[in-house]
């Protein structure tokens, strides 16, 4: 729990610095304009310097983890996705990760009963979960879209009428409002629940669980319960867009708390963990072909080794060698 | 019952009255809180002064990990924070893996080590955030602001202790990577840390002294040229007793076309010679046309569990000796690590061998299109054509008198995806093979527990726990199919299995694949046969008198 609540201390004290700013200092200019530009600047670079970083550093050996049958003999059936042999098997191979969290799926729990015996069962709400969490977040981050155009596209509109189709409430409910809360809620009370996964846990891992449900929890309750002006949203997000630095009245504390928690995340974003967006294309276990033995791969720093020759070896053992009527090179 | 490791009883008293994460214990103390301890039968010993010095290692001297003053060298912890540097930069997978984690924790209860000891810094991801911590207090003043917001910490003597400890109680197994979402492997981060700890002289002896003698010999075990001709040549005298077939391996014969490269451990240790006499009898089934160099007389490459550098300089003798020999290509025996070196590293690290040609097999006429650039083919595979071609005369009801099942080397299923083969040898083979449950074989396979240069008899506390896993697995098929058998295509294995089937599963005796092979092979002109390698009596051929008695 200690470790959960400097976290929880910074999510709170993070929301409540922009709603005093703007309630009670005037600051509206800096949280609607200055922060978002700072934070996308961040962002962007961010992630870019650590894409490049990771790039800078070579892979000096082609070290797929191989889950399947490799390539060998011509009856042998070879598992494609699992120990790929081609670039465009090992791209299905990260991108059944990307968009399925494949490994995830494999997960069991393993458990010691008295015997002493292990057994292991299958473990899937993690997978569950967290495919939950990040296919939400990204509709509603796409759905986001049509507060910076004019007219809102017709993939935005499509995606809002299915993610709405239960018009429960006044607007439309939207289904991923609630799978994100309830997910995160589901990742949060796994973190303390499971001794395991409580033990590695770290504040850095709280941070972005609180930040996400507090930015969700803040969205539902301007869309549903204060309604905010909409409008005047749309016309802040599509005058940022296109440099014009003027804000439009009546907006309300409540949305600068929202963009604010989502310019911090975003700034956060190319320096915690959260990189593993990133992260998952470039993995080297999973992103590169089980055929070096088929085709070389090449080290850049390959270095240069003196071995102990054959010569060598022979000049130490030659009379031994010889009467074991071994051959040979120097008499 | 081994000396370095508690009696059964009392270590089945503890698995099931200990609290333990394991079993959903939440531990009194925070994960960097607790200290290491080192006690009998945790520990192996360190590498002497004389063979650190002779392979230019650093800070050769006397200590132990049980001292409190490991004698670091002046100004360790510069040299750890420039090698992890260095290391940052010439490894992507290193750098990746600890930027990556989320710590979702799907690969905690995933490796053997964890399961076995109960061990919070066993879990894969704990052994990672060994390293990772020390990584992160790149950001000191972040840290000072939000003192323990990210699990930094300071280098200290402790932590290298810790390192020491958990870095030899992972047998870089890759089980772990199979699970993680984003296909963290912490065995490379063991690697690494076994290579920084090299750096200040924090080494283990069960695995210098074989990279020494292997670098001198050209073996781990260090036979001479001499000895190691005699022991092959006693092995063929055994074949001939048994069978009646005279076999006359050649060895550093020039212009052969195969040179064949296994483990020294098949040459030497029981029970890996019974499975030299497989491949022997193989060979002479077939006419191959092969030789056996006594220079590259080692298959393994404890190199491999010490540096990347050590690892190619011990590798380079296969391919120097292959085009010194003239050969055409390499064939290689049955062995976990060596496999994961030569599949995965060779090429990169000593090619390319243009002085070879690709893999044909002389008697199905087989191209071995998977090896076209390394030149080294599995023995596995090449049996496994041999059979399916209808080249080999076998019996399989020599084999009636094992239950068998198959233990799938860790190297062999994660590092390089070769689980058909062996299972189609087998089941032509012998007809009573049985798998363990579905979470322990092929790439969810559990490791033996000594892998990576810790199959010390000191470390034995250690390894019996950590193969504890795999021996729960074979006591599963025990119970069910009254397996008797274990089969595997691994040198360690064989070395490290017995002790542990002895501790968990009396009864289950280790075969090697090719063991099975040579029993099964009916020969050319034969005497009749009622026992099998091991001169074990085979069920169903017992002499005509002793039926009639
Ligand atoms: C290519 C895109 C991404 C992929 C493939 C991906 C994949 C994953 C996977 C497999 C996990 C572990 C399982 C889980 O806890 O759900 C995870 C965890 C997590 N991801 Fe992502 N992710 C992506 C993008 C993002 C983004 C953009 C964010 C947020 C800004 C994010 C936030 C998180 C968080 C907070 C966790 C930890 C959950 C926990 O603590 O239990 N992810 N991600
Ligand atoms: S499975 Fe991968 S991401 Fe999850 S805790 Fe383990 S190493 Fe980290
Ligand atoms: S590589 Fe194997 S031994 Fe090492 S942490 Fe992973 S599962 Fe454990």
């Amino acid at each position: 729990m200690k470790k959960a609540l400097m976290p929880l201390v910074m999510v709170v004290l993070l929301a409540l610095v922009p709603y005093v700013a703007v309630q009670f200092a005037g600051l509206d200019f800096l949280f609607g304009v200055i922060v978002p530009y700072v934070a996308i600047v961040v962002f962007i670079g961010g992630f870019v310097y650590r894409v490049v970083d990771w790039a800078r550093s070579p892979v000096p050996f082609r070290i797929p983890t191989t889950c399947g049958q490799e390539k060998s003999l011509d009856w042998i059936k070879q598992n494609r996705l699992e120990s790929p042999s081609n670039f465009w098997q090992a791209a299905a191979r990260v991108l059944s990760e990307v968009f399925f969290f494949r490994s995830l799926f494999r997960n069991t729990r393993a458990e010691l009963h008295n015997g002493p015996k292990l057994a292991y069962g299958s473990s899937k709400w993690l997978w569950l979960a967290g495919l939950a969490f990040h296919w939400s977040m990204l509709v509603i981050v796409l759905r986001h879209y049509r507060f910076f155009i004019a007219k809102v596209p017709g993939f935005v509109q499509l995606m809002e009428n299915v993610d709405g189709f239960l018009d429960v409430t006044l607007p439309a409910l939207y289904l991923t409002d609630v799978v994100i809360v309830a997910a995160v809620t589901f990742l949060v009370v796994r973190r303390f629940q499971d001794a395991k996964v409580r033990l590695i846990s770290l504040p850095a891992d709280y941070f972005p669980l609180f930040m996400i449900f507090a930015i969700a929890v803040v969205g539902i309750f301007m869309r549903y319960i204060t309604k905010v002006d909409v409008m005047s949203v749309k016309d802040l997000m599509i005058n940022l867009v296109h440099f014009n630095l003027t804000l439009p009245e009546g907006i309300g504390a409540l949305f600068y708390v929202h963009l604010f928690l989502v310019c911090v995340l975003a700034m956060y974003f190319p320096f915690s963990k959260l990189v593993h967006m990133g992260g998952i294309f470039m993995s080297p276990t999973r992103n590169l072909s089980n055929n070096s033995r088929e085709k070389r791969h090449v080290n850049p720093w390959n270095p240069d080794i003196k071995i102990r020759t054959y010569a060598e070896y022979e000049d130490e053992f030659r009379e031994k060698m010889k009467k074991a009527n071994l051959p040979v090179e120097k008499k | 019952m081994p000396k370095f490791a508690p009696k059964l009883s009392e270590l089945k008293k503890e698995f099931e009255e200990k609290p333990s994460l394991l079993k959903g214990d939440y531990p009194d103390k925070e994960l960097f809180d607790t200290p290491v301890e080192f006690r009998d039968g945790n520990w192996c010993y360190p590498a002497k002064p004389e063979i650190v010095e002779d392979l230019g290692f650093a800070n050769p001297r006397k200590w132990a990990p049980t001292d409190d003053d490991w004698k670091l060298p002046d100004g360790w912890e510069k040299t750890i924070k420039d090698g992890m540097k260095d290391r940052l930069e010439r490894f992507r997978s290193f750098k990746l893996f600890l930027d990556t984690c989320v710590r979702c924790g799907a690969c905690a209860d995933k490796c053997h080590f964890f399961l076995g000891t109960g061990d919070p810094k066993n879990m894969p991801v704990a052994r990672a955030e060994l390293i990772r911590s020390v990584y992160r207090n790149d950001f000191p003043l972040a840290e000072k602001i939000l003192k323990g917001f990210s699990g930094a910490r300071k280098l200290t003597p402790e932590v290298i202790k810790e390192w020491h400890m958990y870095f030899h109680q992972c047998t870089e197994c890759r089980r772990c990577s199979v699970f993680c979402p984003f296909g963290i492997d912490t065995a490379e981060i063991t690697m690494m840390g076994r290579e920084l700890l090299h750096l200040i002289g924090v080494n283990n002896n069960w695995i210098l002294g074989p990279v020494s003698n292997c670098n001198r010999t050209g073996n781990h075990l260090g036979i001479e040229p001499h000895t190691f001709v005699q022991n092959v040549e006693s092995l063929a005298e055994d074949i001939e007793d048994l069978t009646g077939v005279a076999i006359e391996p050649t060895f550093n014969r020039k212009g052969a076309e195969v040179l064949f490269i296994t483990p020294s451990g098949d040459v030497f240790a029981d029970p890996g010679v019974y499975t030299m006499m497989g491949y022997l009898l193989l060979f002479e089934h077939i006419g191959l046309d092969y030789t056996i160099s006594t220079y590259a007389s080692e298959g393994g490459n404890f190199g491999f569990f010490t540096s990347n550098e050590m690892a190619k300089k011990l590798n380079a003798k296969m391919y120097h000796e292959a085009k010194r020999l003239g050969v055409k290509w390499i064939l290689g025996g049955e062995c976990g690590h060596m496999w994961r070196v030569v599949h995965q590293y060779m090429d990169t690290m000593n090619g390319p061998a243009d002085f070879l040609e690709q893999p044909v097999s002389p008697v199905t006429g087989t191209k071995f299109s998977n090896a076209a650039s390394t030149k080294m083919v599995h023995i596995a595979e090449f049996t496994a054509d041999l059979i399916k071609h209808g080249k080999l005369k076998l019996d399989p009801k020599r084999n009636n008198h094992l239950k068998t099942t198959f233990h799938d080397s860790c190297n062999i299923a994660r590092g390089m995806g070769m689980l058909e083969e062996p299972r189609y040898i087998l089941n032509n083979v012998c007809n009573t093979f049985h798998e363990m449950p579905e979470n322990t074989i092929r790439e969810q396979t559990f490791c033996c527990g000594s892998g990576s240069g810790i199959n010390t008899e000191e470390y034995m506390d250690i390894r019996l726990r950590g193969g504890f896993p795999r021996a729960n697995a074979v006591r599963h098929v025990k119970e069910t199919h009254d397996v008797d058998s274990l089969v595997t295509i691994c040198a360690i294995d064989r070395a490290t299995l017995p002790a542990l089937m002895n501790y968990w599963n009396p009864g289950v005796s280790v075969y090697g694949l090719h063991e099975l092979v040579g029993n099964a092979l009916v020969m050319e002109g034969e005497n009749k046969r009622t026992e099998d390698l091991r001169e074990d009596p085979m069920a169903g051929f017992e002499d005509e008198e002793d039926d009639e008695d």
